[in-house]
């Protein structure tokens, strides 16, 4: 499968002596989801910056798609659409002609482009209010203006970055759904998001960048997979007054009636209940303390896992 | 991009620009207008009366063609300065700069919404004027092409000033430190052979001064100095079409 992405070296240093990114190698397969993940001022808009041209790169190789984003800017951008992380639309343009402009800027003609608005307006639930001002949109609403435009021209790669922040839960499931349908029907994705949950249900692999560099890249089968426990919270039938002691559990009483069991990946589920049961402990429910890939990735950023040293990735 | 795509983006970018501007006409439009009919009931009628003859002019004659020049110079310059920044400010530069656009049709669609708003004020102005003065005109082929440069000049100078202003003051200090002063001492008020010694040597150096010279030229046949005039104007577009795309080539003020 060829890639949709190959970035060779790449360095970026801002003129106040700032490394924001240092020698990163990543390439990303065509038809991938692919979720680039990192805490705040690791580097990941940065690298996306690179990626769209908004951002000057010290050195370093980019290619989209095979074309080089130096030397093959046309054929490299045209088959980029950005989603970025803050509002950048005019906010007086009624939001119909947001995306024909933009269409417009990719040599896109007038009746084709505004054919283009119409479908991802429809899909994006906002064809209702194309005649209105963006100033006028909600929070929601914006974010979707911006998927919409980012997909007007069709591309092949679409980068999301922080796509859903501020969005309610119906309309980010809704907007999950659609990613989902657009990678299965061909396009690339690149998600940068805070949402942890976000990145595992939607993607098939993930890349964790710290300090401009990436510390980790692999499946997140694979990542999820490496992790030495999990961390599950149990709400109890009837309370239980002291400390409690199973076997060799790690328990931690949140209070009487809630305890947070941190399993290791040997133990399965049955054999957790197969201890509750005997010291008749009932369960009402039991859930993830938080997503998996939250849980590593704080342990990653923290310094507490020693990725190098864990075996299997 | 293949050349009907570049027509395309260009089209559209001009469409944008013009559009709006056309929507606020009453800010862009308007006050131009308005002012220079105040210019020609004050100094035109009520002061020129008193004043007497310029060049073989009335006062009045005399100070028409600087007056729409200098509506034509703002509006183009301010136009482009005002847009340009306001899409920086807003970021809604960045769709333009994922685009596979190329930077001359940036600047070329800019300039354009610039010279178009420069040209419609301008004859705006001229149609005020027809109240005031018997317009003639001398030749028609130097009134339009002078107007249309010095639109152009003036549409990528405050392209220029955009890309480097880095706050909505840094817009405003350019037309009110230079441009004003070169436009008032560029002879639209009097005849540069009045002025004294070493201050009319010093004039020469006011391109705008030829601007209005060919420019009056152009509606009453007044002698100007038509070659040089254009080759300045000329070499002045060329000089700062080229550091406009040297800047937009480096980001300068357009990417970190």
């Amino acid at each position: 499968m060829n890639n949709a992405l190959v970035i060779e070296n790449l360095n970026k240093s801002y003129a106040n002596g700032l490394k924001a990114v240092c020698d990163l190698n990543l390439s990303i397969k065509q038809g991938e989801f692919f979720a680039l993940l990192g805490p705040n001022g690791a580097g990941k808009s940065t690298t996306i910056g690179v990626i769209t041209s908004l951002v000057t790169k010290t050195s370093g190789k980019v290619t989209i798609f095979g074309n080089d984003i130096d030397t093959h800017f046309v054929k490299a951008r045209r088959s980029i659409g950005l989603v970025p992380q803050e509002f950048n639309f005019n906010i007086f343009e009624p939001i119909v002609e947001v995306l024909i402009n933009q269409a417009g800027y990719y040599g896109i003609p007038r009746k084709i482009a505004q054919e283009s608005a119409e479908h991802y307006l429809n899909k994006l639930r906002l064809w209702d209010r194309r005649k209105d001002s963006a100033r006028l949109l909600s929070g929601g609403m914006k974010r979707r203006l911006m998927i919409a435009r980012a997909l007007v021209h069709h591309p092949k790669l679409l980068i999301l970055d922080e796509p859903t922040a501020g969005v309610d839960l119906e309309i980010r499931y809704s907007m999950w759904e659609y990613f989902q349908e657009l990678n299965a029907s061909g396009v690339t994705i690149i998600l940068t998001t805070h949402y942890l949950e976000e990145a595992e249900s939607l993607c098939r692999h993930v890349a964790i960048i710290d300090k401009g560099r990436i510390v980790e890249d692999t499946s997140i089968r694979q990542l999820i997979n490496s992790m030495g426990e999990e961390i599950f919270i149990l709400d109890l039938k009837t309370p239980i007054n002291g400390q409690l002691q199973l076997d060799n559990l790690k328990i931690h009483m949140i209070d009487s009636t809630t305890i947070e069991i941190e399993l290791s990946r040997e133990t399965t589920i049955n054999e957790l209940f197969k201890i509750l049961s005997n010291a008749e402990i009932e369960v009402l429910s039991m859930r993830n303390k938080s997503s998996r890939l939250e849980q590593f990735f704080l342990n990653l950023v923290s310094g507490h896992d020693k990725v190098s040293e864990r075996s299997g990735i | 991009m293949l050349l009907n795509e570049k027509v395309t983006a260009y089209r559209t970018l001009l469409t944008k620009e013009v559009l709006r501007f056309l929507r606020i006409w009453i800010q862009t439009i308007l006050p131009s207008m308005i002012v220079t009919a105040l210019y020609f009931v004050i100094f035109g009628k009520l002061l020129g009366e008193k004043i007497g003859r310029v060049e073989g002019l009335t006062y009045i004659e005399f100070i028409v063609p600087g007056l729409i020049l200098m509506t034509v110079i703002t509006n183009s310059y301010s136009n482009v300065v005002s847009s340009f920044y306001s899409a920086k400010f807003q970021r809604n530069i960045e769709e333009m700069l994922v685009s596979p656009m190329p930077n001359y049709i940036i600047l070329i669609g800019f300039m354009s919404g610039g010279v178009a708003r420069g040209l419609i004020v301008g004859l705006s102005v001229l149609l005020v004027s027809v109240f005031f003065v018997d317009i003639r005109i001398f030749n028609i082929t130097v009134l339009i092409s002078v107007c249309i440069l010095t639109s152009i000049l003036f549409s990528i100078a405050g392209f220029i000033n955009a890309l480097y202003a880095q706050s909505f003051d840094d817009i405003s200090i350019i037309p009110t430190f230079v441009l004003t002063p070169l436009t008032y001492l560029g002879g639209i008020f009097y005849s540069a052979s009045y002025l004294p010694g070493i201050w009319k040597d010093i004039a020469l150096f006011n391109p705008i001064l030829y601007m209005v010279n060919t420019f009056r030229y152009g509606f009453w046949g007044v002698d100007a100095p038509l070659l040089k005039s254009y080759i300045v104007v000329l070499v002045i577009i060329a000089g700062l079409y080229l550091y406009a795309i040297s800047l937009l080539r480096s980001g300068k003020g357009l990417k970190s």
